[in-house]
């Protein structure tokens, strides 16, 4: 009858088995792309946190002999900046200012902005019409101009970089986690946990955060994403690291002035954003798959 | 209107003594379409060790008196009045009741199970950690202590393998086994009282009648009292000692199981036992004509009224109480019953001709 079974026993065992072995092939591409992402990222992270052994000269020693040395001469292997300081040491100490960034300012508003939107979804009533107003209050002006106008306040320093993403970039997160556990908080299993006598506190951590979590995760990689490239220009525009401290930002900045006759100045360190955000972001896409999977 | 005559006779501790009194519960939900009277004015007692059956079609009010109960409803949207009196707590009213008391209280003396157990377990832990969470949630002990506990609870409830189980998600469970893990986890802290709503509304016949099983044997043994909610009437006359039937948001009969399902005295328990469907018979099935009323607009007169065949001109413009139906606390919400019941015989006899 059924044309599936057409041959012997073995061969439709066969079948079966290429089959299964097909799918784990899959299963493998799906990830490929999170497993480059972290390779490209673990790459940046070595390369940067190595940055003494890689590279012996300092971010900061000028070679007079050898100002705007184009890459691979007078003994620098990416050239030298209009000061004669070595681009590659440069590009992997600035590299630090620039991973700090994405990791240090992503995680804080991360976890910051989860906590507040799982509250204000949780809870509802006042304190979510309170909370999302604030949100509301944030969107209400344009993100780059917000940022500037704190660190102008404060004056310009990594540190105060770092403050004024935290102050401002939680409310994406927010307002995602709130989206997510309004609707999570109508499922039966909430229902279930709260049947079961089980504390506020334990029904948002335990029973609505890992299930609503994945959201706000895979943003977080976009989200780290822009802040690198938020720190770039705020460097750019002389807000972030102040010189002669090296940043990708910054470095970029300062070798626009050369372009036409000294390319690499800006365009390694741009490659560099490059590179790292084509990681996070081949990340963020790799995880969004892996925990759709794990959701359906 | 149902004065417990019998008060004094009825022990204050034990088997039989009340459990749980609701007394004119009221739950109004706000909807964008209007006010929906979902629970309007219920009144029931449940003793120690009874399980008392709630009867009703889609959208009674059957689901939202066991979550006012349970104190489930978002308060923001749903008003609720009367009183819910638990007695073994110092007679608390759980309507008043502050989130911490409710809390002290879910769990340990009051659980329930819900209609789809596909979706009532968190689907991202474990069913071992969600049974040890339930075991541990109100007393303290030792993880590895818990954990036996929840062996034990596994197996109590009849699923095999359970230490190999503990480690499987809710998506690797079936529908039936899923509900067998939810009784486990609402029996964890041994409550006094269970309500379970429509727990196998969604699992097929044969599964269905494993779990009711399984909810008996496991009330008898903990002695327990049970509050089976079911639009299946074969389920409740099988199962329970007492029978309440709900229509549109309100009691309209309550009485012993054997008095409600021989001797029904309201029309629409009539028509609900004439709805269902038995075995070896031919021929088509008998319906309700026409449809529940809509909550939020709730004509005068009886509720059933519009789809009642013994519907008079004074049942459009006049409702009534709960009325005495003669018979042990046997009460029905139509002041024709007597009537009705007399003429019952000659219905059918007439309908058969």
């Amino acid at each position: 009858m059924s044309a599936m079974w057409v041959g012997s026993p073995s061969e439709v065992l066969m079948r079966v088995a290429t089959k299964a072995a097909g799918r784990k092939r899959s299963a493998v591409r799906r990830r490929m792309t999170l497993i480059i992402g972290l390779v490209m990222l673990g790459i940046a992270i070595l390369a940067v946190l190595l940055a003494p052994v890689l590279v012996s000269q300092s971010p900061t020693t000028i070679d007079v002999l050898h100002p705007l040395a184009s890459p691979g001469t007078g003994g620098h292997l990416l050239g030298t900046d209009q000061y004669g300081r070595d681009l590659l040491a440069r590009i992997l100490y600035g590299g630090r200012i620039d991973l700090a960034i994405a990791f240090g300012a992503t995680s804080v508003t991360l976890v910051g902005g989860t906590m507040i939107g799982l509250v204000a979804g949780y809870l509802g009533g006042k304190i979510d019409s309170f909370l999302m107003r604030i949100v509301d209050l944030f969107f209400a002006f344009p993100f780059l101009v917000l940022i500037i106008a704190i660190i102008a306040m404060l004056g310009p320093s990594i540190f105060n970089m770092f403050l004024a993403i935290w102050i401002t970039s939680w409310v994406s997160y927010a307002r995602i986690m709130r989206a997510q556990t309004v609707t999570a908080r109508k499922q039966q299993y909430v229902l279930a946990a709260r049947a079961l006598g089980y504390s506020n506190i334990r029904v948002m951590f335990r029973h609505i955060l890992p299930n609503t979590a994945s959201a706000v995760i895979i943003f977080s990689m976009v989200d780290a994403v822009g802040n690198i490239i938020l720190a770039a220009s705020l460097g750019f525009l002389g807000l972030g690291a102040q010189p002669p401290t090296p940043e990708w930002g910054a470095m970029i900045s300062d070798g626009q002035n050369y372009i036409l006759t000294s390319w690499w100045l800006a365009t390694i360190p741009g490659l560099a954003v490059v590179f790292v955000g084509v990681a996070f972001s081949l990340i963020g896409d790799g995880l969004a798959d892996l925990l759709r999977a794990g959701e359906r | 209107m149902t004065a417990p005559a019998a008060e004094p006779l009825t022990p204050s501790i034990g088997p039989g003594a009340p459990l749980l009194s609701v007394k004119d519960l009221h739950s109004y939900l706000a909807t964008s379409q209007g006010v929906v009277r979902a629970v309007d004015g219920v009144s029931f007692t449940v003793h120690e060790t009874e399980v008392l059956g709630i009867v009703g079609e889609s959208g009674c009010g059957k689901t939202v008196t066991c979550r006012t109960i349970m104190g489930l409803m978002p308060a923001r949207t749903v008003h609720t009045e009367g009183q819910v009196i638990y007695h073994p707590r110092n007679d608390i009213n759980l309507l008043q009741a502050t989130d911490h008391e409710f809390q002290s209280l879910r769990g340990a003396d009051l659980a329930m199970i819900f209609q789809d157990p596909m979706t009532a377990l968190n689907p991202v832990l474990s069913i071992g950690d969600q049974l040890i969470e339930a075991v541990r949630a109100h007393a303290t002990m030792p993880t590895t202590q818990a954990r036996r506990q929840a062996i034990d609870l596994l197996e109590r409830v009849g699923i095999p393998a359970a230490p190999r189980r503990m480690k499987d998600y809710p998506f690797q469970f079936s529908g039936g086994m899923l509900q067998r893990a939810l009784i486990a986890i609402a029996l964890a802290s041994s409550p006094r009282l269970l309500l379970a709503d429509e727990p196998t509304t969604s699992l097929d016949v044969i599964i269905q009648d494993q779990i009711l099983s399984l909810l008996l044997e496991l009330q008898q043994d903990t002695g327990m009292s049970l509050i089976l909610v079911s639009h299946d009437l074969a389920v409740i006359s099988e199962m329970c000692d007492r029978i309440i039937v709900m229509y549109a948001g309100q009691v309209v009969e309550e009485g012993s199981a054997a008095d409600v399902i021989t001797a029904p005295r309201h029309p629409y328990t009539h028509a609900l036992l004439d709805a269902l469907p038995h075995a070896g018979e031919r021929g088509q099935l008998r319906s309700i004509a026409g449809s529940p009323p809509s909550l939020i607009a709730v004509p005068p007169g009886c509720r059933f009224a519009p789809r009642c065949r013994f519907a008079t001109d004074e049942c459009h413009s006049w409702d009534t109480e709960l009325i005495d139906a003669g018979e042990r606390d046997h009460t029905a919400r139509c002041w024709r019953q007597q009537e009705i019941a007399e003429r019952q015989d000659s219905w059918q006899r007439s309908e058969l001709a």
